[in-house]
């Protein structure tokens, strides 16, 4: 997994690129809690996504959680794959998918 | 019925899905079934090695067995860690709203979501969680 991030005033775009899974998910978390403060418009460009697993899931959740308080979150470009868990999970009723 | 033993360390993940994910390939099985077996494979794996033998390390045995009409692979993991039924639990509330939201049950739910039957025994002192997908 490779993350890049690119701030624009207070929204900060967040690229996934490769797989969201126990192995590394906690350091998109790690890499969200150093990057979050002042952020209103969180954006994750899911283009380059190709898998999620419940780990994956947890990072999102507690992005949604701290977005909630401080601005909002969405989704964009959610590959099918990635789609489905998140649908099958619920996921995709709590989040802004676009 | 083939299998593969080895230490249930999460960096052992990637072998684990290989080891079942290449016979599917052989097969070939739609790119939507493997990927949902990946799915599967880790979130099965990833918590046997997280709590079975905490705060050790212990192993952990795969198998792999194909059969046809219809075609179907049924994969078993089997360990010697603490007894541990990942079917006892309640499905999360996929309905619940953001701030009830309890990340607790995801993994397994989504392995039930994505395979034809699961059945879980505790036997001689071993967790044997089965799980049958057609393909």
């Amino acid at each position: 997994m490779e993350i890049k991030k690119i701030l624009d005033g207070t929204t900060l775009t967040v690229q996934i690129i490769g797989r969201l899974d126990a192995s590394n998910a906690q350091e998109l978390t790690n890499e969200l809690n150093a990057s979050l403060d002042g952020v209103k418009d969180l954006i994750f460009d899911f283009a380059n996504l190709k898998y999620i697993a419940s780990a994956g899931l947890r990072s999102l959740l507690m992005a949604q959680k701290r977005m909630n308080k401080q601005g909002s979150m969405k989704l964009c470009h959610v590959d099918e794959t990635v789609m489905e868990v998140l649908e099958m999970t619920g996921f995709a009723d709590l989040m802004t998918i676009e | 019925m083939e299998k593969l033993t080895i230490e249930a360390t999460v960096e052992n993940l990637a072998e684990v899905t290989e080891y079942i994910t290449s016979s599917l390939e052989e097969k070939d099985c739609s790119m939507k079934i493997i990927m949902q077996m990946e799915l599967v494979i880790e979130e099965i794996f990833v918590n046997v090695a997280s709590y079975a033998y905490r705060p050790y390390i212990g192993l952990v045995t795969v198998t792999k067995e194909f059969s046809d009409n219809p075609r179907a692979i049924t994969i078993s993991f089997i360990d010697s860690g603490i007894a541990y039924n990942p079917l006892a639990h309640e499905d999360p509330d996929t309905n619940a709203a953001i701030e009830d939201r309890d990340i607790g049950g995801l993994g397994i739910f989504l392995v039930k979501k994505n395979v034809n039957e699961i059945s879980y025994e505790r036997s001689n002192g071993q967790n044997i969680l089965t799980m049958k997908k057609l393909f």
